[in-house]
């Protein structure tokens, strides 16, 4: 079905409506790649204002990629709960927009209209959105997971520890995974992204990652962020696996590009549950998406990137994942150019992840090619942290020396703490507490050296400590 | 000073990485140091994508190697472009297209192209050395066509080349995506039988080229290793790879 819009006599046309969608986005160069951005700044506002008269129940009969031929579409509608959408069903995207922003639509409003939202829906509302109704709407929505610990509370902020290593050596990697762990990250979970997919060294990690974590009995999990057929062979050779990881897509052609369907994820999150590893609960997945991962792999559609994105939290919120990770810069400049759009798309994630109820962090992030530096992080860093994003990233200076890209440090986490007092989750702050990493207030004291984490690699030989690594 | 910035007494760890760990923090924050030690591994990292490629000096270097040269010039206007328009690296203008398709083709066995990719810098550095390191290496009886010197390129535009130049294999060094503590990270690519269309499926790719990661003669080592394999076997990308690393185990 085709939409127009007319403003000062001149009538702009949309011949459907992911055509509308994206030409309503805010500017990003990948849909400006994919040919499919609006042409114009009023042909865009046209865009905006016809999509703000739409009612919402439209996106439950046009699907913007046929239900026939996307299983993702046919996840969204058959899952799609019309009791809870009853609340919101007689208002327009324009609508949605303000009763988001009203008073009255607080926390327990937003938990039972979740499972009525659509992940178009939400990327429309999105498009109407300035940043700080991205900040504010997101803040409302509360969605709490647990595996060894609680992460999702009011005023908490979790880590990520990413202690990679170009290598793999395990030594390497415990270093950074030590240096995280005493800067009082690590909450969300100690993940490492594995050069090789080898799996008698995945296993080898995964491993090493249990053994710290048993020793100092840490109320935190682990993961290596490999494909999830290894991490299921993982499984079946009896490895500590915590947390299934697998990077997802918005469309069915997408997460095929990825090696993987929802049946395979399924059974991954099958295999994962029947270890019962989950002390205080049992979310058990681990999902990381990225704007711009469909028409990279030819399976977008013609539908704009943000709403692709969305859909790949439909896809998240079938396996009630602990963590959901929009990895936000580092696909690269063709999708999202400089700090601005890097900026802006954490926002719309974070918040359409969230509305969607899924535990949505964000890897603030960009590559040495975007026109993007560590005062734009800093920037969204701070807006996230207002918005009450679930997790981030902490990775060593910020500086991933495995994936080349710049990602948040737990210096960075520090600096969050500091300026909006967000504390960690719970049972990890204890146990920071207790391992006197941290004192009273949740701040790190100087750690001692002989604190027992440091006896976790053996003591210097040689003289090569003072070697001077960055530069 | 040294009383403001808290010191982690674990600088040993160091030695088993090359991450930044242990850098101490005045107040929360990154000390003044290792502020200024990131800005300039950035800065190294923004000037090796943006900084061009000084195609006369890279022409004058290689005449240290017995190939003779072409300069051609991809569909990227210039970088800001190239950036955003991965497809328009993929292909050749239509000047350098006509120049490639005006040379005699002899039905080279091999096709060097030394392309800037996203890391002039790389080139400029290690592509000299590295092509000195593989010549005495290679077959006598190869037929080496004339090296293309490639301007804002992508890997795929080595496709274009060696299908006009009608060259059996294309080996393409390029310039990797700087890292901080990679900037001019130099990466090899192998294609069988290259034509436009390929996937990057049907390439090997040997990466990490510079003296402190895989130093030259571990590189061509290895891509001599790899061009008798799709020789033949009449095919490179990932089945080639694969048989490559079972090999190497033993």
């Amino acid at each position: 079905m085709a939409y127009s819009y007319s403003i000062r006599d001149i009538n702009y046309r949309f011949d459907d409506l992911k055509d509308l969608l994206a030409k309503a986005s805010p500017p990003r160069s990948g849909d400006y790649l994919a040919g499919i951005a609006a042409t114009t700044a009023v042909e865009r506002m046209a865009a905006r204002m016809c999509l703000a008269d739409l009612p919402l129940s439209i996106f439950l009969s046009e699907a913007v990629i046929p239900y026939e031929a996307d299983e993702v579409t046919r996840l969204i509608i058959d899952r799609h709960d019309g009791v809870a959408f009853s609340e919101i069903s007689h208002l327009t995207v324009g609508d949605f927009r303000d009763w988001l922003l009203a008073d009255s639509t607080d926390e327990a409003t937003l938990s039972r209209v979740a499972p009525g939202i659509t992940s178009e829906m939400a990327a429309a509302v999105s498009k109407l959105m300035r940043n700080q109704d991205l900040v504010l709407s997101a803040k409302k929505c509360r969605v709490i997971t647990r595996f060894r610990n609680t992460i999702g509370l009011p005023g908490r902020l979790s880590v990520r520890l990413q202690p990679n290593h170009p290598t793999d050596d395990l030594r390497g990697i415990a270093a950074s995974m030590l240096d995280g762990l005493l800067y009082g990250c690590g909450d969300a979970v100690v993940g490492v992204n594995p050069v090789s997919d080898n799996l008698s060294g995945l296993i080898g990690l995964l491993n090493m990652l249990d053994e710290v974590r048993r020793r100092f009995d840490i109320p935190s999990q682990s993961c290596v962020l490999t494909h999830v057929t290894n991490t299921i062979r993982a499984i079946e050779h009896g490895a500590p696996v915590d947390l299934v990881f697998q990077s997802i897509g918005g469309t069915e052609k997408t997460n095929a590009s990825f090696g993987i369907n929802l049946d395979l994820l399924h059974e991954a999150h099958e295999a994962a549950q029947s270890l019962r590893r989950g002390s205080v609960g049992d979310n058990v997945m681990y999902f990381e998406t990225g704007q711009g991962s469909a028409l990279s792999a030819d399976g977008n559609f013609g539908v704009d990137q943000q709403t692709c994105e969305a859909r790949a939290y439909a896809v998240a919120r079938e396996f009630r994942p602990l963590l959901t990770n929009t990895v936000v810069g580092f696909i690269g400049p063709e999708y999202l150019y400089d700090g601005k759009q890097i900026i802006r798309a954490g926002l719309e994630d974070h918040f359409c992840g969230k509305l969607l109820g899924v535990p949505l962090g964000c890897d603030i992030c960009y590559t040495n090619h975007a026109e993007a530096d560590q005062d734009d992080m800093d920037t969204l860093l701070t807006l996230l942290g207002a918005a009450g994003v679930t997790f981030i990233m902490g990775v060593p200076g910020a500086d991933d020396v495995m994936l080349n890209y710049q990602s948040t440090s737990f210096h960075d986490a520090l600096y969050l703490r500091a300026l909006l007092g967000l504390k960690r989750a719970p049972e990890f702050e204890a146990w920071l507490k207790k391992m006197k990493i941290t004192g009273a207030e949740g701040q790190l004291l100087t750690a001692a050296s002989d604190h027992p984490l440091l006896s976790v690699l053996p003591e210097a030989t040689g003289a090569q400590d003072e070697r001077n690594h960055s530069d | 000073m040294s009383e403001i910035i808290r010191i982690d007494p674990w600088q040993r760890f160091r030695r088993f990485t090359s991450a930044r760990i242990a850098l101490g923090r005045a107040g929360s924050s990154l000390p003044t140091a290792e502020l200024l030690r990131l800005g300039l591994a950035h800065a190294e990292a923004r000037d090796a994508v943006h900084l061009p490629l000084d195609v006369a000096a890279l022409e004058r270097d290689l005449q240290a190697t017995p190939y003779r040269t072409l300069g051609v010039h991809s569909r990227a206007p210039d970088r800001a472009i190239y950036l955003l328009r991965p497809d328009l690296g993929r292909r050749l203008d239509d000047a350098s297209a006509t120049r490639l398709a005006e040379q005699p083709s002899r039905g080279f066995d091999i096709l060097f192209t030394v392309a800037d990719g996203l890391s002039p810098v790389a080139v400029q550095r290690h592509a000299l050395p590295l092509l000195q390191s593989l010549e005495p290496r290679l077959p006598a009886d190869w037929s080496v066509a004339p090296l293309v010197i490639a301007e804002q390129s992508r890997v795929a535009l080595g496709d274009e080349i060696g299908e006009l130049l009608g060259a059996k294999t294309v080996v393409m060094l390029i310039g990797e995506r700087p890292g901080l503590s990679s900037p001019d990270s130099l990466g090899i690519y192998l294609t069988f039988a290259p034509k436009i269309g390929r996937t990057d499926a049907e390439r090997n790719c040997i990466s990490n080229i510079r003296p402190e990661g895989l130093n030259y003669d571990a590189a061509a080592k290895k891509l001599v290793w790899l061009l008798g394999e799709a020789r033949r076997r009449q095919l490179s990308g990932v089945l080639l790879k694969d048989t490559s690393e079972s090999l190497e185990l033993k």
